[in-house]
Parts: C-alpha cells; structure tokens; sequence
C-alpha cells in the first residue's frame, strides 16, 4: 500500500512538476485566434476548463507548453467543425480522461471531494455548539443578579473599602 | 576540501542536536539545572555549525565548483552571481539545507533572547526544536547530501531552470521558509507547554511573537511567488490552485486561525487546546507543504531521479511529529483547564468565527489537494482538482469571514452587543451601499458577482477604518486628544487595522482584476494596432537581443490613448540554452487604475508575431493589500508588551486575572 501510493505520488508530483518548463521551443503550430470572435470566445471559455496535461494545475489557456497550445489549437477545430461545447470537451476528455478537467465531476468516486467543505463546516459548526452549550450554564450563573446575601457581602466590602 | 568541512559540520551539528534534544529535557524532568543549562550552549554551537555548512555550500556554488554533485547538477558558471547564490537553495538539497540554517536560527534565536523564559520551560522548548533539527539532519545526511562528490567533475554545471533566474524567485524561497519553520516555534512552545500540562497568558504572549513574525513572513513569501507567476509565466495569471501553492497557503490560513486564538488565550485565557492543537496542526502542515514541494519529486524535472527513500523517510518523519505531538497532546489536553467564560457575540466569539471558519477553508483546500492522490492511490483513477473546485468551494467559506472581519474588533470582551457594533460601524455600511451601487451602475454589464464582491471589499476597509477613528474617537473629543489616543493606543490594534483594511484591499484586486480584465490574443504585423479596453497597442517591430545566459527578441509596443502616447512596453521571449528551455518576460506597465500587459509570442513565419495584451483593471491591489497585511504585521510585532519582553508568570497571572474582572479594555471602549 505504502510503496505504489509513493509511487504515484511521485509520479503524480514528477508530471506535474514538468511545470513551466515545458517550453515551447519546436513548435511549429502557431496561436491563431478565430476569426468570428464569438466562436473565439466559445473557445477560450472551454480552454479554461481543459488542464494542460503537463502543467502544474495550469489550465490550457495560460500555459506555454507545446502540448497546451497544441490543445487550444485542437479545441478551436473542433468548434470550427461545429461541436457544440459539450461535445468538444466530450472530445478531449474521451482522449486523455476526466484528468483533463479541472473542475472534478461529480460520480461514485469525487463524491467525498464535493461533499467534504459541508461535512467539515457542518462538524465544525457542531462541535463549536456543543461546547458553548457546555459554557452556557456558567455563563447563566453570571448573569444571574445577586441575591440578597451577596448584596449585603458586596456592601460590607465596599463600605471597608471606602474606610481605607 | 571545503565541501568535507560543511560535509562534517552538518554531522557534528547532528550529534549536538541529538544532546539537545535529550539532555535538557531529562534536566528539566529532573529539574537538574547542569542539564537544563546544556540546552542553550547547544543551540547556539548547532546554530554555527549548521551555518558553516550552508557557507560551504554556498562557497561551492559561487566559485562553480562543480566537482560537487549539486553544483554541477544545478548551476552553471555563465549565470549572474545572484543567481549562482540563489542557486543554493533552488534544488531539492540545498533547500533542506536553507530550512535547517533557519530553523537553527531561530533556535538560536530562543537560546540568546530567551532570557525571560524560565530555564526549565526553555530547555523543553529547545530540546523539543531540536527534535526536529535531527529529523532534518538525518534527512539532509542520509537521503539528500549536498556535498556529495562528483569524480571526475565536468567542465560545466547543467544550469539553473530558467523560470527561477529571476529575482521575485530568488527571494521567494527563503521568504517561504522562515514563515514555514516560524511555526515551528509556535509548535515547540506548544509541546514544550504539553510536557509541561501548563498553558496560560504568559505562553500565549511568548508564542505570539513567533507566530506573528512567521506570518509575516509567510505572507510576503507567498505574495512573491504569485506576483512572479504573474509577471513571469507571461498569461496574467498569479494564482493557479496547484499544488505547491496551496502547499503554502494551507500553513498561512491555520496561521492566520492561530494568530488570532493566541489571542484568546492571551487577553482571557480561553480557548487554550485549541490553540495548542492549532500550533500544531500549522507546523504539522507546513512539514507537509515543505514535503510536498521539496520532497524531491516537486522540485527540479530534469536535476536529479526519485529516489524511494527519500519518499519513506518523509513520510516516516511526517507521521512520526503528527503522531508523536498528537499522543502528547491527547493524554496531556485534558488536563488544561480553559478559563474566562464568554457569549457567542463577543469579541472571544468574534475569533471562535474566525476559527472556525478559517480552519474549514484550510481542511477544504488540504482535501482538494491531496484528494487526488488517494483516489489515485486507492482506485486507480485519475482526476484533476482544479481552480473551479476551489473557486466553488473555499470562496463562500471566505465570504462570512470577510463579513464577520469588521464586527470583531467592535464587539466587547466576554458579551458583545452586535446591534450597538452595527451602529458603530454605520459609515462602513453606507460606504459599502455606496460602492455596491456605483458597481451596478458603471459594470451592469460585466459579471454580476462583481457587484457584492467590490462592496465587501470595500465594508472591510471602511470598517477598518472606521474602527480605528472609533477608537481615537475622532470627531467625539478635541482633534488633540485624538492625536494623544493615536499615539497611545496600543500597537496591536493598529496591526489590526492595517492587516485587515490590507486584506480588503486583496479583495478588491482580486475582484475588478478578474471581472474587468480585457485580454486580447491575435497575430500581429509590424505597424498594426489593437485596441485593448480603450487603449491602443502598436506593434512597432521585433529584433533579436542578446542576454548573459540567452538570447532574446524583444517586441516593442507603443501604447497610447485617444491617440496620446503613454508608454512603450518591451516584452521578450527568451531562449536559454543550460538548460534548453524558452521563457516568456512579459512588458507591464502599472499605472493606478491597473496595469497593461504584453507578451510577444511565436513569429509565424511570414513576419508577423503572435501577440497577447492584457489590460487588468486594479490587480497591483492584490499585493499592495499583502504589503499593507504584513506592514499591519509588523507594526503589531512592535507593540509594547513584545519589546518589553513577555512578563514572568506570576506577573502575566495577575494580568489573566484582570482581564478576567468585568471591565472592558481600552479597545472595544
């Protein structure tokens, strides 16, 4: 268990660790936006959404790397040939897997992903409660105005003190 | 020959560590005071041998020796010297190295100014810090030794990755690291008040300081790096959600919780295992964050292999300070009585908010980080964690702490009266009405989560301010008694006024940079001209330029508005050749409504050049705001009651027991 959770830690870390030194030295393709800048605009949206598969978390849309672009590339093809959005990232996350995304989708497996900022707000705010609850009866006992005994205590001290 | 001796100090230090970090505990256990006063001798001896060895290292660096392995791996004797000294600790060895240095530093720190500590408790803390100095020790000399020889040496060094060739990020890591092993201060008075089974206003007041100065630090080292991200990955991005960032960000938030609970425990003597589970769990995650960016598979992709036994070793010594703190703190917690009761509305409950929400968002951004590697890990399969998770997830937690910020400091101890606060903060509110509907009436079009998010940014700073003008009372008394109570009201209070005014500051930036931004990508001849959100880019020509360790071309951009020229932007695509890689040295012009910014990209081939312009409308907030929390920061750091030093425990008993009568302090009055 220990050692491939290693390994894939190191793996994980090693790709993405490949970070901005991807360079794009070689390339050959170039950046060319779309000319109707409403499909450009169609394809910038989905280049957010797609990671650059060699990057640290970087989406596609900022990155250097070669694969990066090569992707923006693929993306607005795929618009020119007249996918929808959906069917686009329909197209990359059928090559390179749900990876890709950089919004987790939710099924059997990112459930504990998406539920877990609740699960730990509602545990924290629970615990919080219990222990003001634990506080409260105290807290009662201070606000509670004294009693005749203790009024004449308070007296008799104060009336020392002014003597002093 | 140098190398052996840092080779050899690095072992001695080891052997003066493992003394520390057992002799003077067993004195303090036995109340042995030969023993317990071995414990600052010792810090200040593995201080210095610690620090001759980082010497050596850096000899080794500067004078490109590259018969030792680490130099010839990462350096390269064409690089400007700042660069061969930054070298030091731009790779995985020399980086464990620079965090051992601070952390003796600061153990020595405790050792010289430490006087008002009493010996026993010094010596636990002490020997507790050199617990963990021997865990690094162990770690550099077994699994990442930068001495190591490399026979026979090679003409040349393999270089240093061209992204860290930059000054934002020769400073960024050990900014990073010293708020890092800061909380290990926090963590080894923690412990130490453990074995102890003592925690009260006077530890609170030691500890402080430490935390205080390690978010300092923190703070600015995590601004460096997203303000290089910014200008030196050339997309206009500065924050990405990965991994090595939130690495970092996850010690800040639980720092940032512990900063505040400390005062709990100081000012009421409240709240106190939460604050020392809090001290823990900040140093616990800054380990991991030093771990997982510096575990040797993070750092360098081309320098040097994995190797397993750096991965078990960290692992081993992660469980080993989690595991061991938390056994102590389980048998040892419960018998620390909390103290001062106090209402849910209440300056106390103020920070409990805080707490509680701060330590949320902090679980939430350590469970999308490390999510992935357990489901990869245990399934199999592959996902990505990206910043739509984060965006979705941590932003809502962040929006009642942000709401919540301005009431905190208005409320009383013990029972706060939040309709009396509301009142107290009525200039806030209109201001933020204000700006909510002049942000509905000059960007309706834009995205609609502008509007509120530009309104609390504002409520933070009016409410700031505000609470400092209540303060002083400004307005209510003559101007010269407000000057009197400027200057006498306590230091802390104005570190809270900066930080949180500087926090709403971030938000702002954050805000307008990334609803109104206007970005523009397009193939460009020479002589044409884009207009990007009402200014106009001309692209005057590209022509190669020569650099020290690369070559270059360089764009030039005139820029005008409504046919003025403002500025000439100059950005550069840059091709480094130890080793091979391109960089991209984005042009910005930074003016008070925002900053314009130009990258020139690939030619085409037919003379024209891929160009993108960006125009982002308020972003140098976002690290102004940061400069502002850390100022904040300091100035709190010089309050009185730090330069005077913490009391002696009888005197910081008496203390407890006054904040403990009903009166109210001079701040919440």
């Amino acid at each position: 268990m220990l050692i491939p959770f290693l390994r894939h830690l190191i793996t994980v870390f090693f790709v993405l660790g490949l970070a901005g030194s991807a360079g794009s030295a070689g390339a050959v393709a170039v950046d060319r936006p779309m000319d109707d800048p409403a499909l450009e605009a169609r394809a910038r949206a989905i280049h957010k959404q797609l990671r650059c598969l060699v990057c640290q978390n970087q989406s596609i849309e900022d990155s250097n790397a070669s694969l990066a672009r090569d992707l923006r590339i693929l993306v607005r093809d795929r618009i020119a040939m007249g996918d929808s959005d959906d069917a686009t990232i329909r197209y990359i996350v059928e090559r390179y897997g749900d990876w890709v995304l950089l919004r987790p989708p939710v099924k059997a497996g990112t459930i504990l992903l998406w539920l877990g900022p609740v699960l730990f707000l509602a545990l924290a705010v629970m615990l919080i409660i219990v222990w003001y609850r634990r506080q409260k009866a105290p807290i009662a006992a201070i606000n509670t105005p004294l009693d005749e005994v203790e009024q004449a205590r308070l007296k008799a001290i104060m009336g020392n003190e002014d003597r002093v | 020959m140098i190398a052996e001796l840092g080779h050899y100090a690095l072992v001695l230090a080891l052997s003066v560590a493992i003394i520390q970090a057992t002799v003077p505990l067993i004195g303090a256990w036995r109340g042995d005071p030969g023993w317990i006063g071995l414990a600052k001798p010792s810090a200040i001896i593995q201080c210095l041998l610690v620090t001759v060895a980082f010497a050596a290292l850096m000899h080794a660096y500067i004078t490109s020796d590259f018969s030792v392995l680490n130099v010839a791996t990462n350096s390269h004797s064409a690089k400007p010297l700042l660069y061969k000294i930054s070298g030091v600790w731009g790779n995985h060895e020399g980086s464990l190295l620079l965090w051992l240095l601070i952390l003796v530093l600061f153990g020595a720190a405790v050792a010289v100014f430490g006087g008002n500590l009493p010996a026993p408790f010094r010596a636990r803390v002490l020997s507790v810090q050199a617990m963990i100095g021997v865990g690094f020790l162990c770690f550099v000399l077994f699994t990442s030794n930068p001495f190591e020889r490399l026979l026979p040496a090679p003409i040349d060094g393999s270089g240093l990755n061209p992204l860290l060739q930059d000054p934002g990020l020769a400073f960024h890591p050990p900014f990073l690291y010293l708020g890092y092993v800061g909380f290990s201060m926090a963590f080894s008075f923690a412990v130490a008040a453990l074995i102890e089974g003592r925690v009260d206003a006077a530890w609170a007041r030691w500890v402080r300081p430490w935390t205080l100065a390690a978010w300092c630090f923190l703070t600015t080292g995590i601004a460096m790096g997203s303000w290089w991200a910014y200008y030196e990955l050339g997309w206009g991005g500065w924050w990405f959600w990965d991994p090595v960032e939130n690495a970092s960000f996850m010690p800040w938030l639980a720092g940032t919780a512990l900063l505040h609970s400390s005062i709990v425990v100081e000012k009421r003597d409240s709240l106190k295992n939460w604050t020392v589970l809090l001290a823990i769990l900040t140093f616990s995650l800054s380990l991991l964050g030093t771990f997982l960016v510096r575990s040797g598979v993070l750092t360098s992709v081309h320098a040097f292999a994995t190797d397993p036994a750096r991965g078990i070793f960290i692992l081993a010594f992660l469980i080993a300070v989690i595991a061991g703190s938390l056994t102590l703190y389980a048998f040892r917690a419960p018998a620390i009585k909390g103290g001062g009761l106090f209402a849910p509305i209440s300056r106390e409950g103020g920070l409990v908010l805080n707490n509680l929400l701060l330590s949320t968002a902090c679980a939430t951004v350590l469970l999308g980080t490390l999510y992935p590697l357990f489901l990869d890990a245990l399934t199999g399969e592959k996902i990505t964690v990206g910043p739509p998770y984060f965006n979705a997830t941590f932003g809502p937690l962040m929006v009642p702490v942000f709401l919540a910020m301005a009431f905190g400091p208005m409320l009383h101890w013990k029972r706060g009266d939040l309709q009396g606060a509301m009142q107290r903060l009525k200039f806030a509110v209109s201001a933020s009405v204000v700006a909510l509907f002049a942000t509905l009436i000059f960007a309706y079009d834009g995205p609609w989560l502008a509007i509120p998010g530009i309104a609390i940014g504002v409520w933070m700073i009016a409410a700031a301010l505000e609470e400092a003008a209540y303060r002083i009372r400004l307005f209510r008394v003559p101007v010269t008694e407000s000057l009197r109570r400027l200057w006498r009201s306590p230091r802390s209070a104005w570190g809270t006024t900066f930080a949180h005014a500087g926090a709403g500051m971030v938000i702002i930036g954050i805000v307008a940079s990334s609803a109104w931004q206007v970005e523009k990508l397009q193939i460009m001849k020479p002589g044409e001209s884009v207009s990007v959100g009402g200014y106009d880019f001309t692209f005057e020509g590209a022509a190669p330029i020569p650099g020290p360790n690369y070559s270059a071309v360089r764009g030039v951009f005139q820029i005008s508005r409504d046919g003025v020229d403002i500025a000439v932007l100059q950005p550069e695509s840059r091709t480094y050749q130890d080793p091979p890689m391109d960089t991209t040295e984005a042009a910005i012009r930074t003016s008070w409504g925002g900053d314009l910014y130009a990258v020139i990209g690939d030619p085409t081939g037919d003379g024209s050049w891929s160009t993108r312009f960006y125009n982002k409308p308020m972003i140098h907030w976002i690290w102004m705001g940061a400069l502002i929390m850390v100022f904040g920061g300091l100035v709190s750091l010089s309050d009185r009651r730090h330069r005077v030093g913490a009391p002696v425990r009888g005197k910081a008993a008496k203390v407890a027991a006054q904040s403990k009568s009903p009166s109210t302090p001079v701040v919440a009055k």
